[in-house]
């Protein structure tokens, strides 16, 4: 136990580290293939508290995370904004990039102290202490990044950050919820970023760029 | 032989493993990455070669140059032997210096060394000097007062500062190896070493264009056997970093646990060993990513400072 406790922290280091990466980030692509990674720590998590609970549930939320974010989330944002992401280089937002890892170290903290009562409740969850600090952490990232960017496809990777982030959480807290509740909230992710990218496409096709934060006023009071 | 007279010796021998093997290293690195890009490169003993060659050459210094410029190489040159003696090399077992400085005398030492390469650079009046010297120390400015939280991180999460205890603390368990403070403070290294080092996303060490450099532009007035020493000082710096960053902080396994002759030299190969496959990953790294521009290097280290401060921070409310 006290091994798997110690690999699971290193997949929420990674957790960590990744999350970070997508604030820190300015290229499209690197966002993407950093949700990528995030995704395949929070499998590698599933699978270690998998073998070290005994949970076949967590198998298959290994299984519906790899599938869906790791394989199926890149594929659909190729095929409804593939301009996008594989077309523009650079991202940018409100604030600069040193600003936001340090506001994201300040809500890093904030997380802890946040989830330090709820860690304290849990204490017969063996993972918890580990996974719903980290999970808590990567939703403020999130949220974060969705604050911040001022496009559409890296705001995108901010819910897909919050999403993943409260998976990280919950493997850890509920570790034997039926499988179609999984299976419903892990086929939301393509839908969504389903949705979001035809919607990408077509504000790309009428205006010309996805800047939202541009968008946001109207033209008339210009 | 006496106890005392056997540490005496293994500590000459930790010098004489920096000496003789850092300019291998630095062969070694650079045909790595020919060898990535699809070339052939030059033989792994370039270097000693150069540095051969350059002893046997005439010294050219400038007029307007005072003592410093003559002076650096030799400071440069020996700073990473002082190093070496603080730092667990090739023993897991601490020797003579081990108590007489932490790393924070480490980087003090380093640091040492470096400013006397930046005065030196701006003493000969050399266009190239100064401008590498102030990008120097604008890396320099930024990266410092970064490895100092790594340092305060590491030791908070080793309890010690003193190399040796902080290898020990890694070696006792899989779960003191595995814990997320170390794993993040290992991630912000490698960031610190990059810049440090004047390694791919901050600086391009095989570049040649003067104008885009920023450390190495430093060390072109010289000749003969001032560059020589400057060469060799640079490689030794390179592998005591190295070297810390291997045996003290990601791999702390491998190194001699007895005083037995045996024990000792067969920890040459296994560092060696160690050191060759994280040159592997630097390779790939220097290949793969491109340099950044000169302002974006503050966010480079200001990630790195943030995760440090992860790591004391998953320390402090006591998950990893």
């Amino acid at each position: 136990m006290a091994t798997a406790h110690a690999i699971d922290g290193l997949f929420a280091a990674l957790f960590v580290i990744f999350g970070l990466g997508v604030i820190g980030t300015r290229q499209m692509l690197g966002t993407l293939y950093l949700f990528v990674l995030h995704s395949l720590a929070l499998t590698g998590s599933a699978i270690v508290l998998g073998v070290a609970l005994g949970s076949p549930h967590l198998f298959w939320v290994a299984a519906i995370t790899f599938s869906t974010k790791v394989v199926a989330v890149p594929l659909v944002l190729r095929y409804s904004a593939g301009l996008e992401i594989y077309g523009r280089r650079e991202v940018d937002q409100v604030l600069t990039i040193p600003v936001s890892v340090l506001i994201a170290a300040a809500l890093a903290l904030v997380a802890w102290v946040a989830a330090n009562p709820l860690v304290h409740a849990l204490a017969a969850r063996p993972f918890a202490d580990i996974n719903v600090p980290t999970g808590l952490m990567a939703v403020f990232f999130g949220a974060f990044t969705v604050a911040v960017r001022r496009e559409a496809v890296a705001q995108l990777m901010g819910i897909l950050i919050m999403e993943n982030g409260a998976f990280f959480a919950s493997i850890s807290i509920v570790n034997d919820l039926t499988i179609i509740a999984e299976i419903a909230a892990a086929v939301d992710v393509p839908v969504a970023a389903l949705v979001i990218g035809l919607l990408i496409r077509n504000i790309h096709s009428v205006t010309g760029i996805t800047r939202v934060g541009l968008l946001a006023e109207l033209k008339e009071r210009r | 032989m006496s106890p005392l007279a056997r540490y005496l010796v293994i500590n000459l021998i930790q010098i004489a493993f920096l000496l003789v093997f850092a300019p291998l290293l630095d062969g070694i690195l650079a045909r790595l990455e020919e060898i990535i890009q699809g070339k052939r490169g030059p033989s792994i003993f370039q270097t000693y070669r150069d540095i051969w060659k350059l002893f046997g050459k005439d010294e050219v210094v400038s007029e307007e140059s005072t003592w410093v410029f003559r002076f650096a190489p030799n400071i440069s040159f020996v700073m990473p032997i002082f190093v070496v003696l603080l730092i667990p090399a090739l023993t897991a077992f601490p020797l003579f210096f081990a108590f007489m400085g932490d790393m924070i005398a480490v980087g003090f030492l380093f640091a040492t060394s470096g400013f006397f390469a930046v005065l030196a650079a701006m003493d000969t009046g050399n266009v190239y000097g100064p401008v590498g010297a102030s990008r120097t120390r604008l890396v320099g400015f930024l990266a410092e007062p970064v490895f100092m939280v790594a340092f305060f991180a590491l030791s908070y999460v080793a309890n010690s500062t003193i190399p040796y205890a902080v290898n020990a603390s890694w070696t006792k368990s899989w779960a003191a190896m595995l814990q997320p403070a170390h794993l993040l403070v290992i991630f912000a290294f490698l960031l610190l070493f990059l810049a440090d080092e004047g390694r791919i996303p901050v600086d391009s060490a095989s570049g040649k264009v003067e104008i885009a450099m920023i450390g190495h532009s430093k060390n072109l007035e010289y000749s003969g056997t001032g560059a020589a020493l400057m060469k060799w000082g640079s490689a030794m710096k390179f592998m005591a970093l190295l070297i810390v960053f291997l045996n003290v902080i990601i791999t702390p396994w491998g190194l001699a646990t007895t005083t037995h002759w045996g024990d000792v030299f067969f920890a040459i190969p296994k560092v060696l060993g160690k050191m060759f496959l994280f040159l592997v990953v630097l390779a790939v790294i220097e290949t793969s990513l491109a340099k950044l521009r000169l302002f974006r290097i503050s966010e480079f280290l200001a990630s790195a400072l943030v995760i440090c401060l992860f790591a004391m921070g998953v320390r402090l409310v006591g998950i990893g």
